[in-house]
C-alpha cells in the first residue's frame, strides 16, 4: 500500500476521536517533469517526486494548520494542529454543512504524462524551438514545459473520505528579437488536463508568434489614453478573470462590512448581456474537479446574471458566514498550504454578435490579443496584451508594440458593449493569490468590446 | 546524504547532493482578528549529476528513494545539457552571521501580541480599516556535498512582520501595507505602522493627474514595483550570454545616470537574502554591477560562467527546486544624497508613486514597465496633496535611469532582499482619466 493510503488510514479514527469543531488531513504525492529551453540549447530537464501532508483544525472559529512532508508521528501532529485552533480561536466556529462523501475520482487521462519518456517529450519541443530558430533576426527563445501528477486524499472528521487523482500539462514558448539595442519577445501559452494533445501541431502558430516578435521591432508603441478597445478571447479571459472574478472570491468579502454592502447580490455590474460563470463542474478542463480541497462537491456558479452581481465563490466558511450555499471553490496549491477561495474556470458567455459586427463602426480604436499577464487590486485592475494593432474605420490595422490596458470593476463592465458569438477558453494560465502560485485555472470569453478602456502608452 | 552520493559516483562521473530543510511558524490576522496558526515543515533533496558529460537531475522529498532519485537524475542526464563546470572542492567560506537563536525562542504568544499591537495602531487611527497581519519565524538549514570534497553547511534565521489595511468608501477601496524582515527576532512594530499611518494620511484627499510627461518620485515599494524586475533579468549572466539583455554588450561603459550604482551582497550581515555560499557551495562575495553608472559586472552561476569564460559569481540559486541559475541574493540600489522631502519640494507638478501594479507584465528584456497607480500622489507645488487613482505609468528603465534627478539618502529594505533608495525622475509617461 502506498504510503500515504497507509497514512490516511491510520487518521480516520484519530480525526474522529479529537476535541476539535472540525478537523481535516490531506496527503497528497505527486510526480512532475519539465524540459526548460534557454536559446537553442536545453537549460534543465528534470523529474521530481513529491509527498507530504498537512492537518487542519477548527476550534472555536480560529483555525490550526501544521503541513509536514514526513510521514512520522501523525498523532502528534494532529495534536498540534488542535492545539494551535485553540490558541487562534476566540469566538464561534461555523461551517457550512456539506454531506460526507467516500469517492474515489481516477485521472482521467489515457496516459499518465510523467511517465511518458523525456526524449519523446523533447521531440516536439525540439522541432518548435528549430522553427522560432529559423525565423530572421530572433535573437533567442525560451521554452517551459512542465507536466504533473498528483493523487490527493481527503478526510475529515465528519467521515468524508475522498481519494483523488489529476494531470497536468503547460507549455510557454517565447520568442525573442533583438535589433540595435532594441528587444521584443511574444508568448504563447498552452495546457491541458494531462493530455499532450493540447500542445501538438502547433507548428503554424510558433512560426506566427516568432514572425510577430520580429514585427515589433519596427512598430510604434501607443499613444497613452482612452480608447475604444477589442480583446479577442485569450485577453477578455484573462480580463473577466482579473476584473471580476477575484473580487467575487468571498474570502476578502465575507468580514468586510463596507464591501458586503458594495457586493450586494442584485446590484447592476454591467449590461443586461453580460452573463459570467465560475464553474470547476466543466469537464476537461484545467480548472476543472469533482471536490474542492474541503470535500465539497463542485458545481457552476452564475457570478453574473443579465448584468447582475447573482453569485460568488465560497469556502464552508465563506458560505455560512455569509448564509449563501457553498460553492466548492476552497483549494490548495499543494499539501503545504490551506484552501482559500479560488477560481476554476472563469468565462463570459457568448453573444450573438460576430467579430466583424463589432469591429464596425469604431473609427480609431485598439484590438489586444494574447496575454502576458494581469493582477487586480479588486476595484482597479490592470492585465497586458502580448499582441495589438491599431483599430481604423472598422479594420484592424498596424501592429502596435504590446500594450497595458487599465480599468476599475464599477465602470468597466458597464462600459462593455457588445459580446461576441466565439467563446474560446484559455488553458495556458495559473493564478496567484496568498502567495499559492501557480495554481491551474482556465479563462476564457467570446471577443468584446469595451467603451472608454484607459491604456498606458507615451 | 552519504549514501545518495556514493550511490550517484558509481553512475556518474560527477554528483551533488543538495538538501534543504525548514520549518515556519505562522500567525495570521484577517479582517483584524486573530484568525490562523501555522507551521510547515520540509525537507527537499536534489542530485545533479555529470554522465557521459552531460547533467542529469532529479529532486524528492518526503519519502521518495534513493533509488529512484538517482535512476531519474540518470535518465535526465541523456539529454542534458553539456557539463562546461567544475564542482567546488573542498574551499573557505566566508562568515556571514545569518542565524540568531533568539528566532526560535520567540514564543507565539508574543507574536500574536505583535501581530495585535499593528492591527490596534492602525485600527486605532482610522475606524472602519479592515487589516490582515501576520508573523513568522523560521529556520532554514542547507548543506551540500559534491564528488570533488566540497562541503558547505549552514543554518539561518529569519523572522518577518506584515500588515495591510483595506478602506472602502462607497466603490473606492485604498490599499495600504509595509513588511520588514531579518534574521534577528523584530519587535518594533511602529515602524511599520508609522508607515501605515504616513500612507493613510497622504491618501485622505483624491487629486487628479493630467495625461502627459510628469516628474515622478519613485518611493523604496514604487523602485521595487516599478523598476527592479527588468535590471534583476539585465544582469542575469544568462541574458547576458544568450544576447537578450540590453547591458550586455556595455560592459565598462557610462549606460546609467552616473547616480546610479548598484550591487548585489548576500554577505550582509543578518539579511534573509544573505549566505556564505550560493546553491552550488561557490562562496558568497559582493559583486558590483553598476559602479557611478558604469556597468561593472553580471551575476554567474557555475554553468553560465563556464560558457561565458568567467567565474561564478556566487550566484547559482535554485529557486522552486530546478537546477541553479544565476539570480541575485540581495540587491542593493546604493543611497545619494537627496532627501524625500527635498524632491518633492522640487516638483510643481507630479507624482509620488508607492505602489505599481501590474509593472512587470510587459516587455521585462527590453525594459519597459507599464502599470496602474495603486497607490500614489499627486505633488502640487512642491506639496502632497492627495491620491490619484485611474492612472498608469509607462516608460523605459533604460531612458528613464540614464538621467536620474535626484537618488534619495534614506535606504530601506523592501521584501526582505532589496535595499533601494528613493528615485527622482524626470518626463515619466502619465495617462490619466484625470
Amino acid at each position: 500500500m502506498p504510503e500515504i493510503e497507509a497514512a490516511a488510514e491510520s487518521l480516520r479514527e484519530q480525526l474522529k476521536k479529537h476535541r476539535a469543531d472540525y478537523l481535516e488531513a490531506r496527503l497528497e504525492e505527486s510526480q512532475t517533469s519539465h524540459i526548460t529551453y534557454r536559446g537553442r540549447g536545453l537549460e534543465s530537464i528534470g523529474r521530481a517526486a513529491a509527498s507530504g501532508g498537512n492537518l487542519r483544525a477548527l476550534v472555536k472559529g480560529g483555525w490550526g494548520f501544521t503541513s509536514f512532508n514526513t510521514l512520522e508521528d501523525l498523532p502528534g501532529r494532529v495534536a498540534m494542529a488542535v492545539e494551535q485552533a485553540r490558541s487562534a480561536g476566540h469566538g464561534k466556529s461555523r461551517l457550512a454543512r456539506v454531506a460526507p462523501v467516500t469517492d474515489r475520482v481516477p485521472d482521467g487521462v489515457a496516459k499518465n504524462p510523467v511517465t511518458i519518456p523525456l526524449a519523446e517529450k523533447k521531440r516536439r519541443l525540439d522541432e518548435y524551438n528549430e522553427i522560432i530558430w529559423s525565423t530572421p533576426q530572433i535573437q533567442t527563445s525560451t521554452i517551459g514545459y512542465t507536466d504533473s501528477h498528483k493523487r490527493v486524499i481527503f478526510l475529515n472528521s465528519e467521515g468524508s473520505f475522498i481519494d483523488q487523482s489529476r494531470a497536468d500539462v503547460t507549455l510557454r514558448l517565447t520568442a525573442i528579437a533583438a535589433r540595435d539595442g532594441e528587444v521584443q519577445q511574444v508568448g504563447l501559452s498552452l495546457g491541458s488536463r494531462g493530455d499532450l494533445a493540447a500542445i501538438e501541431g502547433l507548428q503554424g502558430q510558433v512560426g506566427e508568434m516568432a514572425r510577430h516578435a520580429v514585427a515589433l521591432l519596427a512598430a510604434p508603441q501607443a499613444r497613452g489614453g482612452e480608447y475604444t478597445v477589442v480583446l479577442d478571447p485569450v485577453l477578455a479571459g484573462v480580463f473577466v478573470h482579473e476584473a471580476f472574478g477575484h473580487l467575487s472570491e468571498s474570502d476578502f468579502v465575507y468580514e468586510n462590512e463596507r464591501l458586503r454592502e458594495v457586493m450586494t447580490l442584485g446590484k447592476q455590474f454591467g449590461g443586461p448581456h453580460l452573463n459570467i460563470v465560475d464553474s470547476a463542474a466543466e469537464p476537461g478542463l484545467r480548472g476543472s474537479y469533482k471536490y474542492d480541497d474541503e470535500g465539497v462537491p463542485a458545481v457552476r456558479t452564475y457570478l453574473v446574471r443579465e448584468g447582475k452581481l447573482v453569485g460568488r465563490l465560497h469556502s464552508r466558511e465563506t458560505a455560512a458566514r455569509m448564509k449563501e450555499q457553498p460553492t466548492g471553490n476552497a483549494r490548495a496549491l499543494s499539501y503545504r498550504y490551506p484552501p482559500i477561495v479560488r477560481m476554476t474556470n472563469t468565462y463570459i458567455e457568448p453573444g450573438t454578435t460576430s467579430f466583424e459586427e463589432i469591429l464596425a463602426g469604431i473609427r480609431e480604436g485598439i484590438y489586444a490579443k494574447n496575454w502576458y499577464g494581469g493582477m487586480t487590486s479588486m476595484e482597479m485592475f490592470t492585465f497586458s496584451a502580448g499582441e495589438a494593432y491599431m483599430i481604423r474605420d472598422g479594420k484592424i490595422a498596424e501592429a502596435l508594440r504590446p500594450v497595458t490596458l487599465t480599468g476599475n470593476v464599477f465602470s468597466t463592465l458597464q462600459n462593455i458593449d457588445a459580446i461576441g458569438n466565439d467563446l474560446d477558453m484559455n488553458q495556458g494560465g495559473g493564478c496567484g493569490k496568498g502567495g499559492q502560485m501557480p495554481l491551474p485555472v482556465s479563462n476564457g470569453s467570446p471577443h468584446i468590446r469595451i467603451q472608454r478602456c484607459l491604456v498606458g502608452g507615451k | 546524504m552519504e549514501e545518495v552520493l556514493a550511490r550517484a559516483r558509481k553512475v556518474a562521473e560527477e554528483a551533488e547532493v543538495y538538501r534543504v530543510s525548514s520549518e515556519e511558524t505562522q500567525v495570521r490576522f484577517e479582517a483584524n482578528r486573530l484568525k490562523q496558526l501555522q507551521t510547515n515543515q520540509q525537507t527537499s533533496l536534489a542530485l545533479r549529476i555529470v554522465k557521459g558529460g552531460r547533467i542529469g537531475y532529479a529532486t524528492t522529498t518526503g519519502t521518495g528513494d534513493i533509488d529512484t532519485l538517482v535512476a531519474s537524475a540518470v535518465e535526465t542526464a541523456e539529454f542534458g545539457t553539456q557539463a562546461k563546470f567544475q564542482l567546488p572542492g573542498a574551499t573557505d567560506y566566508p562568515a556571514v552571521a545569518i542565524f540568531d537563536p533568539a528566532v526560535e525562542a520567540v514564543p507565539i504568544s508574543e507574536m500574536i501580541h505583535l501581530g495585535e499591537t499593528m492591527v490596534t495602531a492602525v485600527t486605532r487611527h482610522t475606524p472602519g480599516i479592515i487589516c490582515e497581519a501576520g508573523a513568522s519565524r523560521g529556520v532554514i538549514q542547507v548543506r551540500i556535498v559534491n564528488s570533488r570534497g566540497g562541503q558547505a553547511e549552514y543554518r539561518k534565521s529569519f523572522f518577518s512582520l506584515d500588515i495591510e489595511g483595506n478602506l472602502i468608501e462607497e466603490t473606492d477601496m485604498l490599499f495600504v501595507g509595509e513588511t520588514d524582515s531579518s534574521c534577528h527576532p523584530l519587535a518594533d512594530t511602529r515602524k511599520l505602522t508609522d508607515a501605515v499611518l504616513r500612507q493613510l494620511d497622504l491618501a485622505k484627499n483624491k487629486a487628479a493627474v493630467p495625461t502627459g510627461p510628469l516628474p515622478v518620485v519613485f518611493t523604496h515599494h514604487g523602485v521595487a514595483s516599478a523598476l527592479v524586475m527588468p535590471l534583476m533579468s539585465a544582469f542575469n549572466g544568462k541574458m547576458v550570454l544568450e544576447g537578450a539583455s540590453p547591458v550586455g554588450n556595455k560592459m565598462g561603459q557610462a549606460f546609467f545616470d552616473k547616480k546610479l550604482s548598484l550591487r548585489d551582497d548576500p554577505t550582509l550581515e543578518f539579511r534573509p537574502g544573505s549566505r556564505p555560499c550560493d546553491d552550488e557551495g561557490v562562496p558568497s562575495q559582493r559583486t558590483s554591477l553598476v559602479e557611478g553608472g558604469i556597468v561593472a559586472g553580471f551575476l554567474y552561476d557555475l554553468q553560465t560562467a563556464a560558457l561565458a569564460g568567467t567565474k561564478s559569481t556566487g550566484n547559482g540559486s535554485r529557486s522552486r527546486g530546478g537546477l541553479p541559475s544565476p539570480s541575485p541574493a540581495t540587491f542593493t540600489i546604493a543611497a545619494g544624497d537627496t532627501s524625500f522631502e527635498d524632491m518633492v519640494a522640487d516638483i510643481r507638478e507630479g507624482l509620488v508613486i508607492e505602489q505599481l501594479m501590474g509593472a512587470e507584465q510587459g516587455n521585462i528584456l527590453g525594459g519597459d514597465f507599464s502599470g496602474n497607480v495603486l497607490l500614489g500622489y499627486k505633488v502640487e507645488n512642491g506639496k502632497i496633496v492627495g491620491r490619484v487613482k485611474d492612472t498608469m505609468v509607462s516608460g523605459n528603465i533604460y531612458k528613464v535611469l540614464k538621467d536620474i534627478a535626484a537618488v534619495g539618502s534614506e535606504l530601506k529594505w523592501v521584501g526582505g532582499f532589496l535595499q533601494a533608495p528613493p528615485l527622482y525622475c524626470h518626463g515619466i509617461s502619465v495617462s490619466s482619466r484625470g
